[in-house]
């Protein structure tokens, strides 16, 4: 994506980017895991590929990440409390637990993964394994 | 879509968790600046002490928040760094981002010098204490 000096018009060109995905059967191939939550994005950078989840108010201690070949399973809890003897107003806030899967089209190193949760967006980091990566073949 | 979504809750915990898809901010009042805003889902709850807001804005830290109180209206906006998004092709999307807003007109006075507001986990929780005036006074029967 080319960087321009409006940053607004580059949200909404980011916007409009995500939109066009929607409709993608890209993760469709594999098996799916059991559960729809957390939404999960997923960008292509170089060789490496970022999923992207919104888990607002989950904590990192309640949190796990697992790895193996091509899947990758993001599980946990999400906690909604109110202090005793208050009275709701308004409830939006869902809570409840989780557990979902997703396949990649290609292996992933579990070695140089990497994961990162900041103000209730998990990043996860993955590198394509090397046994996975296409090799160029000299044509003599 | 708050009825709906107080159906789907569970005391225990054990529920699974649904995905509530994002709403879009639409309004009477159009922003100057291209892009589209999400409502933050909120939950609103009252105690002794005044209102308690607790509003999910992934993505949004503590240095990109506004939070103003002005003519009893309480307004929350929350802007996205999507920096980060440089150079990233989406391949697949289930949601999509931008900056959050909300307003809430407040029946209630509010003790103004005493509003405490906290960022955790993309939750911002804001605290807005009763004046004293305001507070509920118990009144003993002679």
């Amino acid at each position: 994506m080319a960087r321009i000096t409006n940053p607004f018009s580059t949200l909404l060109n980011l916007q409009q980017a995500l939109d066009t995905f929607r409709t993608s059967g890209w993760l469709d191939a594999g098996p799916s895991g059991s559960g729809a939550y957390p939404p999960i994005n997923v960008f292509r950078k170089g060789d490496d590929f970022a999923l992207i989840a919104e888990a607002p108010g989950v904590k990192k201690s309640d949190l796990e990440v697992q790895i193996k070949g091509r899947t990758v399973r993001i599980s946990g809890s999400k906690a909604v409390n109110y202090p005793e003897g208050s009275s709701v107003h308004r409830r939006e806030r869902l809570e409840g637990r989780f557990d979902r899967v997703v396949t990649l089209p290609t292996e992933i190193d579990p070695e140089h993964a990497r994961a990162e949760c900041r103000d209730g967006v998990l990043a996860l980091m993955l590198s394509r394994a090397e046994s996975d990566k296409p090799k160029t073949i000299k044509v003599a | 879509m708050s009825e709906q979504h107080a159906t789907q809750y569970s005391s225990a915990g054990a529920q699974k968790l649904a995905v509530s898809e994002k709403k879009e901010l639409t309004g009477s009042q159009e922003k100057t600046v291209p892009g589209r805003f999400f409502v933050p889902a909120t939950d609103v709850f009252e105690t002794e002490e005044g209102l308690t807001l607790a509003m999910e804005m992934p993505g949004v830290g503590r240095e990109n928040l506004e939070v103003s109180l002005e003519d009893g209206v309480l307004r929350v906006e929350g802007r996205l760094d999507f920096s980060g998004y440089a150079g990233m092709e989406p391949v697949y999307t289930e949601y999509n981002v931008g900056h959050y807003a909300r307003s809430f007109s407040l029946s209630d006075k509010i003790d103004q010098d005493n509003i405490d507001a906290r960022l955790e986990d993309g939750v911002l929780t804001l605290t807005l204490p009763r004046s004293p005036a305001a507070r509920p006074r118990r009144i003993e029967i002679t």
